[in-house]
């Protein structure tokens, strides 16, 4: 008996060992930053404090009070959620559409299509954005002129606080659906082809084939994704950085570009950092949600 | 190298290092300060790609100081000295723009240059514009030397304000007023008279500067924006709205503003001094003669306007200040600034590099020329930025009718005594000490 407990503590010795390198990593640039980002969240750093940390108040929970106090704060969770919202489907629904149509047996060029589709997530946001800029110029942009085609009046994409964001999540999701599309399509290329056999030969015809197997075989891949996007989409910051600045009238105004404007352009570090962890205990408490979620309609199947 | 220099930290330092870095997460400057070697000098943009050119002939005359430039992009500078601050790497001496000054005063990061100053017969305080040394000059002490001035006037079409019956542009808000309805009669209702775009706050705050109420109240400490003065200039602003004078858009919309210029979008334009060498590269041949620069217009005659730019600041911290005044005080020299003016098209600080006979007869400079007699700096407080933006997401809401205009100066004095908090504390417990 004894000897066996000796034999197991040598195993722990060795397997902390083995996992040391990689906690000391997360300690140090993980565990330390968020325990520094917490303290600093109770006081009210600023540029006074950094020049004499005598200048620095410890104010507890005062940060976070004047936040939930504060319009600006409400108004830019109101504006991640309207991004959230229209994002995540429609960019999961683009992604799986691409990916669907390159995985049909129809489709030809399915090489230069999957680069050409995955072409957006590897360019840079900065030059995509000069471009789209134009596209959504009122006056000259393409835009406003198909839409004109079809008897659309003008829509000031860009200046007006109804559809800056609607501009910003277009923009989005071309960017990113082929980061997704890439994942899918892997996980459509890994469904047996029996299981659809089987399906055609009980007379199942193309959108019983979806519904009944390729969307069932795709649901943890789809869950994975669909955690992934949500975490994503909260941290919206470079495309209204890029193109609006957080205007017309701040409604593309994010938290995460709150918490830059707050930490980085007023050096107000405390009060950034209060945005920082309100922004984790909100994206946390989705995340645990949506696995909830899934595994209950996991237990009813 | 970071590990090499700890010891001579004191841990005050490290802390406030340590801290500023574990948010920054990209951690502290490579590089520390030394007492030996070349001497640190951090210019911005433009001004950092040909400050070289302009060394020659200081390194002739003091072969025993060899200066080594540091160029930082505009977007980054600001965060880049302040990360410097915390993780003491601060150069020598730095390009500040001079509405930063009072910021890194308050840091404590640069040094008084009073007494070097008055041991240096060649830079003269009476030869700046007023305006412009005030802002170098803060709570009695002088903390930088301008090294190019920067303020906004009119830049306007001629041909269309002839035709609408003006020869020159008015001195007084109403009859200007009078003279950009006369112009959006002429253009019609698609297009404009004055481009006052809603994310930028310069063109506001320097009709704000015109009154002689100040913007903030008691030495910094209260917002002051309830004031008859700002009241009168935010009501004459939002008009140009109103009257459909100004587009009540943000220059992201007007996409290529030279174009627009030129197609008669709008004929006014408060901007300025870079945009002479943009119009005269920019706008089409035939349209040279049809623009022109004018001072800004005031409630009651002609008006100030705000006075920017650049300074050259030397670091508390340096050990070689005394060799990084004599490069300040080299660049100050007549000479060199009309040499600094050909290369860059920045205007100089000084009355006497004004006499250079290409300055003297380029007439979009003299309009410059006469501004800069009446120029005033923003309030030298470290929160000023941060207030003037929110002015400017006032006024965006005030124009898409999301707050009355009533509303406004009471909503924006309460903000701006929010903002100075801090600022009351420090000064009341400076007070106590």
């Amino acid at each position: 008996m004894s000897q066996r407990r000796n034999h197991h503590h040598r195993i722990n010795w060795a397997a902390w060992a083995f996992v040391a390198p990689a906690l000391i990593a997360i300690a140090v640039f993980f565990v330390v930053p968020v325990a520094a980002a917490l303290l600093m969240s109770l006081t009210d750093f600023d540029i006074y404090a950094l020049a004499d940390l005598s200048n620095l108040r410890f104010v507890g929970l005062d940060n976070y009070a004047a936040l939930l106090q504060r319009p600006l704060f409400w108004q830019a969770l109101g504006n991640t959620l309207i991004f959230v919202v229209l994002g995540v489907p429609l960019s999961i629904a683009a992604s799986l559409g691409a990916a669907l149509l390159l995985h049909s047996r129809l489709a030809r060029f399915q090489g230069f299509y999957r680069t050409a589709l995955f072409a957006p997530v590897v360019t840079t946001l900065v030059a995509v954005a000069v471009v789209w800029r134009y596209l959504f110029h009122t006056r000259y942009g393409f835009i406003n002129h198909a839409l004109a085609q079809l008897g659309v009046a003008p829509i000031d994409w860009l200046g007006d606080p109804q559809w800056a964001m609607p501009a910003i999540v277009l923009l989005s999701v071309w960017k990113n659906f082929g980061y997704n599309m890439v994942i899918l399509l892997a996980g459509l290329q890994a469904i047996p082809e029996d299981y659809f056999e089987a399906a055609r030969l009980d007379g199942a015809k193309r959108w019983a084939l979806l519904r009944h197997i390729t969307l069932p075989c795709l649901a943890p891949l789809l869950l994975v994704v669909s955690i992934l996007t949500m975490a994503g989409h909260f941290q919206l910051f470079a495309e209204p950085y890029v193109m609006t600045q957080g205007g017309p009238a701040q409604r593309t105004v994010t938290v995460l570009y709150l918490m830059y404007e707050e930490g980085f352009k007023w050096w107000n570090l405390g009060s950034a950092s209060a945005v920082a962890f309100v922004l984790f205990v909100i994206m946390f408490a989705i995340t645990m949600l949506q696995l909830r979620v899934s595994r209950r309609s996991e237990a009813a199947r | 190298m970071q590990a090499a220099s700890t010891p001579r930290w004191s841990r005050r330092r490290w802390m406030v290092g340590a801290g500023a870095g574990a948010v920054a997460t990209l951690g502290l400057p490579a590089c520390s300060r030394r007492s030996g070697g070349p001497l640190r000098l951090w210019a911005m943009g433009r001004e950092g790609e040909v400050v070289n050119e302009l060394l020659h002939g200081f390194l002739r005359e003091r072969p025993d100081i060899q200066v080594k430039v540091e160029k930082l992009p505009w977007s980054a500078a600001h965060e880049k000295l302040l990360t410097a601050f915390a993780g003491d790497a601060t150069p020598d001496i730095a390009q500040l723009g001079n509405t930063w000054l009072p910021e890194f005063v308050a840091l404590g990061a640069l040094a008084p240059l009073d007494e070097r100053l008055a041991a240096t017969p060649e830079v003269q305080a009476a030869d700046y514009f007023e305006g412009i040394w005030a802002t170098n000059r803060i709570e009695q002490k002088l903390y930088g030397l301008p090294w190019y001035v920067d303020t906004r006037l009119l830049f306007y079409r001629r041909d269309l304000l002839a035709q609408a019956g003006h020869q020159q542009v008015a001195t007084t808000w109403l009859a200007w007023q009078q003279q950009l309805r006369d112009i959006k009669r002429l253009v019609g209702a698609a297009k404009f008279s004055l481009l006052l775009p809603l994310n930028e706050y310069d063109p506001l705050v320097a009709l704000a500067l015109q009154n002689d109420e100040p913007l903030l109240r008691d030495g910094g400490r209260w917002g002051n924006f309830r004031s008859a003065g700002f009241r009168h200039t935010l009501d004459f602003y939002l008009s140009m709205y109103r009257e459909q004078l100004a587009p009540p858009a943000s220059s992201n919309e007007i996409a290529n503003v030279w174009n627009e210029f030129a197609r008669g979008y709008f004929s006014f334009y408060i901007t300025g001094p870079w945009n002479i060498g943009e119009f005269r590269r920019r706008l089409p041949a035939a349209l040279q003669d049809a623009w022109a620069t004018a001072p800004l217009p005031g409630p009651t005659g002609p008006g100030a306007s705000v006075a920017g730019g650049s300074s050259l600041a030397i670091f508390k911290r340096s050990t070689r200040q005394a060799d990084a005044w004599a490069l300040a005080s080299y660049l100050s020299r007549p000479a060199v600034q009309q040499q600094f003016r050909v290369l860059t098209g920045n205007l100089p600080p000084r009355r006497s590099a004004w006499a250079e006979p290409a300055l003297m007869t380029d007439a979009p400079s003299q309009a410059f020329r006469q501004q800069l007699e009446r120029v005033r700096p923003v309030p030298q407080v470290p929160e000023w930025e941060r207030i003037a933006t929110e002015l400017r997401l006032m006024l965006e809401q005030v124009v898409h009718g999301d707050l009355t205009a009533q509303a406004m100066p009471t909503e924006m004095d309460r903000r701006a005594d929010r903002i100075l908090e801090k600022r009351r504390w420090m000064l009341a417990r400076q007070r106590a000490l």
